[in-house]
């Protein structure tokens, strides 16, 4: 083994590549470090200091997700230097803005009961959209932190709700910049960007303009990066909490890339579309169509029941009515003109089963090769 | 696609032409702007329209509808010239070299840009860019395809990129985006009239003997069958008695809609299978309710050949069941059994005749899909193909000649028109049209005109218009827009009302059968 590429965490060696940060040897090791900034596709900016560990030989502690593994070093990531460094950056953070997920009001002791009262609450506009699901709140129950200890800062700016799919609530936004990355980095829309310096900080669309105005293409990439309640789904706001959920993974069935979804079902309706991350081709990105364009679904315009056209209108029939004259009608004709004089479109839209089956159908039942699909089209 | 998606990352420079990237293929475009942003890759775009994505390129060529060929032979022309060509893959891998540069000897830049509107200097430049990277990528989509020169146009761009060695290597490639989520799929699963799965001709005996084998039939039809293209007007004539139309909405997305409506009407028998009671349904006279994609279990095959699962999260409204169940009822109902217990069963009989498909079960893909060709269950798939040697041995490179589009301007129609998507819609809006969001976003038709042009015609943003050509008229809004250049007008097909596809030429691609959508002839009037 190359002893130059080793590094000691919390007393165990572990190798390293060269190139690679604190933080992604951890994380690679099954060692836990919160991050709320730390966007994995994008370079670290080290905004928001919550990953900070101790490294031996440095003045002061380490943002993880920016400092590279070094050989020799020895890391900690749980002393109490470390912890009392957290404990101040999500102070800091519940103190500035609307953070009322219990932990505002409340002392460290009675952490767990605010919660659980709070949880009355829910459907509320009172309580955050994201409650029970936001990183924020995640580490502050973690590290029992309350916001007493700095005053309320009330955010001056207006949420935003004026277009269909994103709502932006900047009294939740603790500005750690993964949505400025998702949008710039990753995405390459770059329609988002930081704004007004300093404790006025918004990100902001444009010079400030809502999101409809600007060059915002409503990826949602933000919405699915944003650890806390500030970017959230207009369709799933309040009314999707995530235990109500099942996530079910498949495949897009807009275009052709295949972009790896998750549905989130509630009640046996598809209520919300995310992206899978990790995993090829789209690692969590998704397009509009994609996020946003599942309401066809549950559609009430939906077939429901075969249909058989009398008299030049459609009447609703069962399956055996419908299919046997389908059959009886294709048998005749087949009989009588020949396979040939009858074509099968098969679907892009539909799987590769189906179109094989339909692909079968066509040559050994029909007896052509009358088969084709609108990739023409 | 001969690459993958995630190799484009891996490009030194990438060609994208008729391709609008960031609206049909949003998170592709993200690959490429990506390697533009950070990894230093350079972008060239050729295309009639300023699509956004040019905004990230080194070079943006517009050229003139139609005009592909004759740039690409430009592009080879100074690449020969100025010898910059891999001689080494040129000998080794490909045959055919001396007739291509006979070929493209008359396409200099000068000549090509009397063609294309092409500055010669410009198009040099990007030649140059193109043959000098370490591996470069072609992408390309429908601007390319849906040309009567469609397959001419696709050829040439696979000689550009033989000639230059960017083949079988990362990075390189020649990259076809498919528009439907699963059109690569049904390609590969015998939805075309030539072949069976895994492009197995039917003329092949010993595919159609294996075929009737498996499926314990016999006088399986050696002849190919019709294409979408054919069929309508076979119809009209009276020699197609009936269709079985699946998932399809042919009365929104065929070209010269008004022929294609009374072609149908001719029919005897019309059933149409569909999650919708779309356009084409309303003619049917047998409507049967398929479950749509959340419904269901199986696989769609992405546009880098990889075959990915698709699972069920819901049920299905009312009756309504998979596609592949009501098929195998009509069949079994025609005297001839087809039962699988699930969809998985399926696959493994797709495996079973498909050597391309031979290595892929569902436990192989459930966590990450896997590229095709796979033929064994230990093959780890092909992310790259043709990295030893093509399917033929050697590459071929085909001298081809320019040809004009079917249709030019006249005093009459004198502007021209192409087609295509937006961002908020998908094909016939079928699907997009039932989320109100979408539809604020991209409410409607419009024409989409120069600043110039806009001023000519007296035209302002907003205003209605009356566009014609020789087939039919509709009305849209007027959208001045930078996107556009003058003398050539963008109309999205999506929409019923105001549906570009009513003036679209049906002059087909002579080997593909693909109308040539991307160029016709109209005119515009302000409606009264």
């Amino acid at each position: 083994m190359d002893t130059q590429n080793l590094i000691v965490i919390n007393g165990n060696e572990f190798t390293f590549t060269p190139g690679e940060t604190i933080l992604q040897v951890a994380r690679r090791n099954s060692i836990p470090i919160p991050t709320l900034c730390h966007l994995k596709k994008a370079n670290p900016t080290g905004q928001c200091r919550i990953c900070v560990v101790e490294v031996e030989g440095a003045r002061s502690l380490v943002a993880s997700c920016a400092a590279p593994a070094g050989p020799n070093m020895v890391v900690r990531t749980e002393t109490p230097a470390v912890v009392e460094a957290r404990r101040l950056v999500l102070q800091l953070m519940l103190s500035s803005g609307n953070h009322n997920c219990a932990a505002r009001v409340s002392d460290d002791n009675e952490w767990s009961r605010f919660q659980l009262e709070v949880n009355r609450y829910d459907k509320t506009d009172a309580l955050c959209p994201v409650w029970g699901d936001c990183e924020l709140q995640h580490l502050a129950y973690q590290y029992q932190v309350s916001a007493e200890r700095f005053p309320k800062t009330e955010v001056p700016y207006e949420m935003e709700d004026v277009n269909p799919f994103i709502v932006r609530d900047f009294s939740r936004c603790i500005k750690c910049g993964r949505c400025v990355q998702a949008c710039n980095d990753v995405q390459v829309n770059n329609a988002i960007s930081f704004g007004y310096r300093g404790t006025d900080t918004k990100i902001v669309a444009a010079e400030d303009k809502a999101l409809k105005d600007s060059d915002c293409v409503f990826c949602g990439e933000c919405v699915q990066v944003c650890p806390v309640g500030a970017l959230v789904e207009k369709n799933a706001r309040y009314d999707v909490r995530p235990w109500e959920c099942e996530k079910v993974r498949t495949t897009c069935s807009y275009c052709g890339v295949g972009c790896q979804l998750w549905l989130h079902v509630k009640e046996g309706k598809v209520v919300k579309v995310s992206g899978v991350e990790d995993v090829a081709p789209n690692y969590g990105s998704l397009c509009v169509k994609g996020r946003f364009g599942f309401d066809f679904i549950h559609s009430p315009e939906r077939l429901t029941d075969p249909l058989i056209k009398e008299n030049g209108k459609f009447r609703k029939a069962t399956w055996d009515e419908a299919l046997n004259l389908v059959a009886r009608k294709l048998g005749d004709i087949k009989e009588k003109n020949g396979g040939d004089s009858i074509g099968v479109l098969t679907s892009a839209r539909v799987s590769n089963e189906e179109n094989y089956i339909a692909n079968k159908f066509t040559r050994a039942v029909l007896k052509t090769n009358n088969i084709d699909h609108c990739a023409r089209l | 696609m001969t690459n993958t998606i995630g190799d484009m990352e891996k490009a030194d420079v990438i060609l994208i032409t008729g391709s609008n990237t960031t609206e049909n293929h949003p998170v592709i475009s993200t690959y490429i702007k990506r390697a533009v942003k950070f990894k230093g890759a350079k972008l060239i775009v050729v295309d009639p329209r300023r699509i956004k994505i040019a905004g990230f390129a080194r070079h943006w060529l517009r050229s003139n509808l139609g005009s592909d060929v004759a740039w690409i032979n430009g592009m080879m022309h100074v690449i020969i010239k100025e010898n910059l060509y891999d001689k080494e893959f040129v000998n080794a891998r490909t045959e055919g070299f001396e007739q291509l540069k006979a070929m493209v000897e008359k396409f200099t830049p000068e000549y090509v840009e009397e063609i294309t509107g092409i500055p010669a200097q410009k198009l040099t430049e990007a030649a140059r860019m193109y043959a000098q990277a370490k591996a470069a990528s072609i992408v390309y989509c429908m601007g390319i395809t849906q040309h009567i020169s469609g397959t001419d146009n696709v050829k040439s761009l696979a000689n550009l990129a033989m000639l230059c060695g960017n083949l079988g290597i990362e990075g390189g490639g020649v990259n076809p985006l498919r528009g439907q989520n699963n059109v690569q799929g049904a390609c590969d699963m015998g939805g075309l009239p030539n072949v069976f799965t895994g492009y197995q001709s039917v003329n092949n005996a010993d595919a159609v003997k294996k075929m009737e084998a498996a499926w314990g039939v016999s006088g399986l039809s050696d002849k190919p069958g019709l294409k979408v293209t054919e069929m309508l007007p076979m119809a009209h004539t009276g020699e197609m008695k009936a269709l079985y139309i699946i998932g399809e909405n042919p009365l929104v997305s065929d070209p010269d809609l008004n022929h294609a409506k009374k072609s149908i009407e001719h029919l005897d028998f019309l059933v149409v299978q569909d999650i919708f009671l779309t356009e084409t349904a309303q003619l049917a006279d047998v409507v049967l309710p398929s479950a749509c994609f959340a419904e269901k279990e199986g696989t769609f095959s992405n546009t880098e050949r990889r075959v990915q699962r698709v699972r069920k999260a819901v049920d299905a409204p009312g009756q309504a069941m998979d596609d592949w169940r009501i098929t195998c009822e009509i069949a079994k109902r025609m005297g001839y059994a087809m039962d699988y217990a699930d969809a998985e069963a399926i696959m493994k009989e797709i495996a079973s005749v498909t050597p391309s498909y031979a290595g892929i079960t569902y436990e192989r893909i459930d966590y990450e899909g896997i590229h095709w060709p796979c033929p064994a269950a230990d093959h780890p798939g092909t992310p790259i193909l043709h990295t030893a040697q093509f399917p033929i041995g050697k590459g071929k490179f085909h001298a081809i000649d320019y040809i004009p589009p079917a249709e030019s301007t006249d005093k009459e129609y004198p502007m021209y028109l192409t087609t295509g998507r937006v961002l908020y819609h998908y094909h016939t809006k079928t699907m997009t049209g039932k989320t109100e969001g979408l539809n604020e976003r991209s409410p409607g038709s419009f024409v989409e005109i120069s600043f110039k042009d806009a001023t000519a015609y007296g035209l302002r943003d907003g205003d209605t218009v009356e566009i014609a050509s020789r087939r039919g008229t509709i009305t849209s809004a007027v959208k001045v827009s930078g996107m556009a250049v003058s003398g050539t007008v963008f109309i999205p097909f999506h929409f019923i009302e105001g549906a570009a596809n009513m003036l679209t030429n049906a002059a087909l691609d002579p080997v593909s059968g693909i109308p040539e959508y991307k160029v016709c002839a109209v005119r515009l009037a302000k409606a009264a």
